[in-house]
């Protein structure tokens, strides 16, 4: 089936099958930041904004999508470039493969909560696991780039 | 694997439930997140997103949660964060993250009467009710009670009443499902001692409610405050908690055996008993 959206700010027509999830039919599009990391909807790599909001893109149904604005960070290639500076400076990459699904919910965070404190930021972010870290490298960078460090 | 065959919007509630009804493997999808977890094969998935029942709208003696609310429009809306002690904010702000319960729904998550449920937890302290487009409008505990029925959850209605609610969980780590869930709520003269996860559905502990209330209303909660003092008032809570531990059944699973839910579960009522009386005093 056709879906008509607006990915990354451009209308697009996504093709998927009635029972397929958003990740999918976003690979197959050639969005190939969106990675499944967990396959138990918990690992937070998956994630897309809709309509502004950081949804799990391997749990919502590709048709529920019609109409709607999908953003992946292919299409905030500023901002994501601008927080992973921070980032690389922090120390808190290693192997980066949750790093596309992270980026997207700690953008999301700094438009949505203002100043956040420490525990805010930590509950915001639970949803968005990293196997190589201990998440200190990312906390740090995240204070620093919001500017409540 | 999850399998669809066909998907439909209906534009009425009538439409919906005559599809529901149609075939035996037609469902009503919610958000989803758990479904795909499975190997369910639906004949019509039916999407409610054409029924704007993704409102949280208030009225003169109630709250209504529209069956396709987000956990995540829960968790942040101001009403709701204001009303009860914030105990459904509070209930839902540990399940996953936040993209995740921005996928998910209160009628998914209700209707599907998970045992690990938190929001059932703690609506069932407040004794909310469920509104269902053949059953009509049922109590959450005679919803839950009830054998499964193919139906149309619409609404779940909360009495806005002076309550005040604690909600507790024990998680073996943050975002993991819960071990075990409770609330505790106080609305007028009734409290409401609810435990869920135990790993069934949550359940209110009746007879341990009644004791709580009667204790408060013989003014022998006062000077509950302190955990593990041990003193004559806290061996009246002692025994509230024992009875509902002993009335509620606990089952055991990979997350714990029914003997330790069964002690947990006297710690949360304990904090929640603990925090519904610090809210009175202030």
């Amino acid at each position: 089936m056709d879906i008509e959206v607006t990915l990354n700010g451009k209308k697009t027509t996504l093709q998927g099958k009635k029972d397929e999830f958003l990740a999918d039919t976003l690979r197959a599009h050639g969005q190939l930041s969106i990675r499944k990391g967990c396959n138990t909807t918990c690992c937070g790599l998956c994630t897309v904004w809709i309509d502004g909001k950081p949804t799990l893109s391997c749990a919502y149904l590709t048709f529920r999508a019609e109409g709607k604005n999908i953003t992946t960070i292919e299409g905030v290639k500023e901002e994501a470039e601008a927080f992973a500076k921070v980032l690389v400076a922090e120390g808190a990459e290693q192997c980066g493969f949750c790093s596309p699904g992270f980026i997207m919910t700690v953008l999301a965070m700094k438009n949505e909560l203002q100043n956040p404190t420490e525990d805010e930021i930590i509950h915001y972010l639970t949803g968005n696991l990293c196997r190589c870290t201990g998440y200190m490298g990312q906390l740090r960078a995240i204070k620093k780039y919001l500017g409540v460090a | 694997m999850l399998t669809i065959r066909d998907i439909v919007q209906p534009e009425t509630l009538t439409e919906a439930y005559q599809i529901l009804t149609k075939q035996r493997t037609n469902t009503v999808l919610g958000g989803c997140a758990f479904l795909r977890l499975g190997s369910k094969r639906i004949g019509i998935g039916i999407d409610l997103a054409k029924l704007n029942l993704d409102q949280i709208t208030e009225e003169d003696d109630t709250i209504k949660l529209g069956a396709m609310t987000t956990l995540r429009q829960i968790e942040t809306h101001p009403l709701l964060n204001e009303s009860f002690g914030g105990v459904l904010p509070k209930a839902v702000s540990n399940i996953i993250g936040v993209q995740f319960r921005n996928g998910v729904t209160i009628g998914g998550s209700v209707y599907s009467k998970y045992g690990f449920s938190d929001p059932i937890t703690a609506l069932l302290a407040l004794n909310a009710k469920v509104d269902l487009v053949k059953a009509g409008r049922l109590p959450l505990g005679e919803f839950l009670a009830r054998p499964r029925e193919k139906d149309v959850l619409t609404h779940v209605i909360i009495p806005k009443e002076e309550q005040i609610a604690s909600y507790q969980s024990l998680r073996i780590s943050a975002s993991d499902y819960p071990i075990l869930t409770a609330a505790v709520a106080k609305n007028g003269e009734d409290w409401r001692i609810v435990v869920g996860a135990r790993p069934q559905v949550a359940e209110l502990a009746g007879k341990a409610s009644e004791q709580l209330a009667q204790a408060y209303a013989h003014a022998k909660l006062d000077s509950f405050m302190v955990a593990g003092e041990k003193n004559e008032v806290n061996e009246v809570v002692e025994g509230i908690l024992e009875q509902m531990s002993q009335e509620l059944s606990f089952g055991s699973n990979a997350r714990g055996s029914a003997t330790y839910r069964q002690g947990i579960a006297k710690v949360l009522v304990r904090r929640g008993i603990q925090e519904v009386l610090a809210w009175i005093s202030k």
